[in-house]
Order: structure tokens, then C-alpha cells, then sequence
């Protein structure tokens, strides 16, 4: 593994494995009468979020300071961003501070990575969602749950996610959490199907490594997990789709369309639900629907990352030699 | 897990070179002995929890269990703790993965926890699982059971069962291997590689 996460295409199938197995006992920890770890102590890490967030924002914080690790709080809001401070000079503020991790969202693709090879700051960077780029630990997070949800918690150990079909339906133009599915998901060995209307499907989307399909109601038998994904008016600057109506008539999930998938499928959405629109109420509320499952697993896959890129004196290295020594 | 059971991995040269001082019968009767001990010292070990330190010391408390209970003829339980989280050599070696930590289903709160590892030696493998066992419960009394105990102690730690003394040099290797793990049961003594990975 590598020293920064940036992309979840970065992420080799052991990688992938080594951080869901390490999640499931980060998981554990929640269980415990004290829900904390010394492992990160001493360690400072900054949440960067020039862009709104509330779940993995408080995800990311609970996971740090799980870990024992020291949190700043960084939002552009009422920062010297708004006064006109560049990326650059927010990183050297950081780096003089001394700080050994970045969580860093930011609206612009690309900007994790900027940071990340720059030599403005010499901190691990952690990409928490940047622009319709990537979203990593939301892949991570979202594979774990399928893992114990279709393979198990404990069988699930060790394994990936051969062979499962995943269908993600909605805006994948816009979002950075179908990018990052996709190649984590291929990676894992899962078969990935987009369903969205062709307006919201981004150029060059026939060679990423997952089958396209514009109709929903022909994919939802063959498929172990169907992940809604919110239509983002707010990176919208067309019209996409003629009305939220039609939309959510020919790509909404109902209760009607949950009936035919098959019985131990379950229903997924990244948050935040747009209920009416792309997800209707009884679906989400329904016991196959996994949101709030999601946004539990994802402190123990945040700790597992955090863990890995920051417990050692370098990020975890599975080479095959060290890998078999150590794992049982 | 101490790093001279995990340091050397047994290539055949290494295993030539490696002098067996322990085989399976010895191995069987010591576990016997420590069992009757634990008894005898905590008068019945009605309360008493076994703990083993990933890998062997998992092993090697499931085997304590077993002998507890046919010698009280009740079931003891028995769980894992891993110490990887708590060690203090953290920061000096690449971020390693996780073993299972296994608390009984009755917790540890005013129980008689034995801890239970297969090589004793610098002690700061007990030190992070003291650490540990302190987030877990608060315990009437924690106690450690060892297969191997080489000495070179680096804290003041002991232990309160142990198998065989086994005086080694620092230079000496001492492995543990299990049926469970490694497809016998004998302790090692081998001379050590002269390699940076060992610490």
C-alpha cells in the first residue's frame, strides 16, 4: 500500500482485502465498554473540507479520535479561504504546524493529489471526496458492507467480492462515489452495472471496467446489491432529465422494483437520500436498505485506513514475504 | 506473540540448523501441569478467564481450557487478545495487520484473567496486553501463563505458570510451533540470522 489514498484505483485486491480485513476489527472496537485505541496517539490529523459534508466529516473525526489521534477541524467556511487563501498557502500553514495526516475534501478533481505530490506538505494525504473525481473510503466502506452483507462477517475474512453483480443507478456523471465504486469493485472482482439515463453517464463511460444499461427494471433480478445514487442539482448546470418525475418514474427505486430482486439483495445509498426522488420512503426505511449500516461501517473502515497509512513508520507494505509472516 | 517466535520462519535450512528442546508429549504434559496449577491457585478457577496472545497463545489457551475442564468438569472460557494496537514498537516497523480479540461472552469485570503466550522474553508483549486488558473490563487478579519463558526480561514482569525455563542467549532463537498452526507441536532453539529485519 502506498503512502497517501487518493484514488480507489490505486488499491491492489490485497490492498482492498488487508483494509476490509483490518475494518472488521476496528469494528469490534465499537462493541467495547471503552471505544478507544492508543494506536494513533501523538499523531495530529487535520479534516480539510472546503466542501459541505456531514457524514464523512463526523466519520472521519470519530474514527481519529477513536485511534487516539489529535483532530483540527478545518472548514473553508469562516477560514482565511474565504478571504482568498490559496490551497498552497492552507498546506504550508498545516505543514508548519507539524501535522502527520490530511483528510482532505475539496470541490475541484484532483486537488487531494495535488497535495499529495506536491512538496508543499510532507503529511499522508487521505482523499475524503474531491470534486466527480474520487471518493475512496466511500468505496471501501461500501464494499465492506456488501462483503459482510452477501459473503459474511466472519466468512467474509480474507475474501473479495468475486463474481457478485452491483448495480449502481443514478447520477453517475456527477459522482465521485460511482467512480470509485467501480474501480474498487473491479478490483475486488465484483461485475459492476450502471443504470442511469444517457444524459447522465459521462463521456468515454464504455471503457471503465462495468456493463451500462438504461433500464433498471432489467438489471434488478441479476443483481446482490443495488446502490442508489443521489442526483446532485447542485453540480448541475443543464437539464439532464426532463422533469424529477420522470426521473424518479424510470430510475427510482420503489417497493415494486425492490420486489424483484432476488431475496438476500439488499438496497444501498451512499446519503445523503433524496426520498421521493431517486429512493422512495418505504424502500429506505426497509430492512434491506443499508444506509444507516453504511455510515456505521464507515468509521471502522476510516480507523483501518487511518491505521494502516499511520501505525507503522511507513504505510503498510504487503509484500508477499511480510504478508505471509504475518498473516494467519 | 514475541518477535522470536515469529522472527525466523521455518525454511528447511533453518529448521536443520534449529535444535528441538521441546517435543509434543513434553509439550502436553507442561500444559497438564500449568492446568493443575491454575487450579490449585485459584482454589477451583471458578472465575477464571484464559486469554491467549495471537497466534499460538490462542492455541495454547484452548488447550488449557480443555484440561481445566476435565480436571473441574466445568467449561472454562477461553478468548484472544490482540496486542497489536497497544505495542510499543509501533512506530518502528510497517503498520501490521490485525488479529481477532475474543472476549468471553461474560466479560472480564471481577473475573481471574490468565493471559497465556507461548514465549516469554522481553515482556513488553505483556506490558501492551495489560494495556489492552485495561480498555476490555477491570479484572479481580490477571495472571500469565507461558510455554517457553528465555529470560531477557526488559520490564519488571513474570510469570505465574510457566512450562520450562529455558536459558538462552541473545544471539539464540527460541520458536513455538503448533499442531494447530504449524503441523507439529515442538519448541526450537536455533541460532540466530544476522539479518536487520530481526530486531
Amino acid at each position: 500500500m502506498m503512502r497517501h489514498l487518493i484514488s480507489a484505483a490505486d488499491l491492489t485486491r490485497d490492498d482492498a482485502v488487508l483494509i476490509l480485513d483490518t475494518a472488521e476489527e476496528m469494528a469490534r472496537v465499537a462493541d467495547r465498554p471503552i471505544k478507544k485505541l492508543p494506536t494513533l496517539r501523538g499523531r495530529t490529523v487535520v479534516n480539510l473540507f472546503f466542501e459541505d459534508s456531514t457524514r464523512t466529516r463526523i466519520s472521519f473525526e470519530a474514527a481519529e479520535k477513536r485511534l487516539s489521534a489529535d483532530v483540527i477541524n478545518f472548514t473553508a467556511k469562516g477560514s482565511s479561504v474565504s478571504k482568498g487563501e490559496s490551497l498552497k498557502d492552507t498546506a504550508q500553514t498545516l505543514e508548519a504546524m507539524g501535522v502527520d495526516a490530511v483528510v482532505i475534501r475539496h470541490g475541484a478533481s484532483g486537488a487531494p493529489y495535488r497535495l499529495a505530490t506536491s512538496d508543499w506538505i510532507d503529511a499522508t494525504v487521505i482523499n475524503a471526496g474531491d470534486g466527480t473525481h474520487q471518493h475512496p473510503t466511500q468505496a471501501l466502506l461500501d464494499a465492506f458492507t456488501m462483503r459482510r452483507r452477501l459473503v459474511g462477517r466472519d466468512a467474509g475474512l480474507g475474501q473479495d467480492l468475486e463474481g457478485k453483480r452491483i448495480t449502481l443507478v443514478g447520477d453517475v456523471l456527477h459522482s465521485r462515489v460511482a467512480r470509485s465504486n467501480v474501480d474498487l469493485l473491479h478490483t475486488l472482482g465484483a461485475e459492476v452495472t450502471l443504470v442511469a439515463p444517457p444524459t447522465l453517464l459521462p463521456i468515454g463511460v464504455e471503457h471503465w471496467p462495468a456493463h451500462v444499461s438504461y433500464d433498471i427494471d432489467s438489471v434488478l433480478a441479476k443483481s446482490d446489491a443495488v446502490m442508489m445514487l443521489r442526483v446532485q442539482r447542485e453540480r448541475m448546470n443543464a437539464a439532464f432529465f426532463p422533469t424529477e418525475r420522470e426521473y424518479s418514474r424510470r430510475y427510482g427505486l420503489n417497493g415494486e422494483r425492490m420486489a424483484k430482486m432476488p431475496e438476500h439483495a439488499i438496497v444501498m445509498h451512499p446519503g445523503p437520500m433524496v426520498r421521493g426522488m431517486e429512493i422512495t420512503a418505504d424502500v429506505a426505511d426497509s430492512d434491506r436498505c443499508t444506509v444507516v449500516e453504511q455510515v456505521a461501517n464507515g468509521v471502522s473502515v476510516r480507523m483501518a485506513v487511518l491505521y494502516l497509512l499511520l501505525g507503522g513508520n511507513e504505510s503498510a507494505t504487503p509484500a508477499p514475504a511480510a504478508r505471509t509472516e504475518e498473516s494467519k | 506473540m514475541d518477535t522470536s517466535s515469529t522472527g525466523v520462519t521455518g525454511s528447511k535450512s533453518d529448521a536443520d540448523a534449529a535444535r528441538a528442546v521441546l517435543e509434543g508429549p513434553d509439550i502436553a504434559r507442561m500444559l497438564t501441569r500449568i492446568a493443575h496449577e491454575i487450579v490449585e491457585r485459584a482454589k477451583g478457577a471458578d472465575d477464571c478467564v484464559l486469554l491467549g496472545i495471537p497466534t499460538r497463545g490462542v492455541f495454547l489457551a484452548r488447550r488449557l481450557g480443555a484440561k481445566l475442564e476435565e480436571i473441574t468438569g466445568r467449561p472454562v472460557p477461553v478468548g484472544s487478545l490482540d496486542i497489536t494496537m497497544y505495542r510499543d514498537d509501533l512506530r518502528m516497523r510497517p503498520a501490521r495487520a490485525l488479529a481477532r480479540t475474543e472476549i468471553p461472552g461474560d466479560g472480564l469485570d471481577g473475573r481471574l484473567v490468565v493471559l497465556v503466550d507461548d514465549v516469554l522474553f522481553s515482556g513488553r508483549t505483556i506490558r501492551a496486553a495489560l494495556d489492552a486488558l485495561g480498555d476490555l473490563g477491570r479484572p479481580r487478579a490477571v495472571q500469565l501463563a507461558v510455554l517457553v519463558d528465555r529470560g531477557h526480561r526488559e520490564l519488571p514482569i513474570r510469570a505465574d505458570y510457566v512450562g520450562k525455563n529455558l536459558p538462552t542467549s541473545l544471539r539464540e532463537t527460541v520458536k513455538v510451533q503448533l499442531a494447530e498452526e504449524d503441523g507439529r507441536d515442538t519448541v526450537l532453539l536455533g541460532v540466530k540470522q544476522t539479518s536487520p529485519a530481526d530486531k
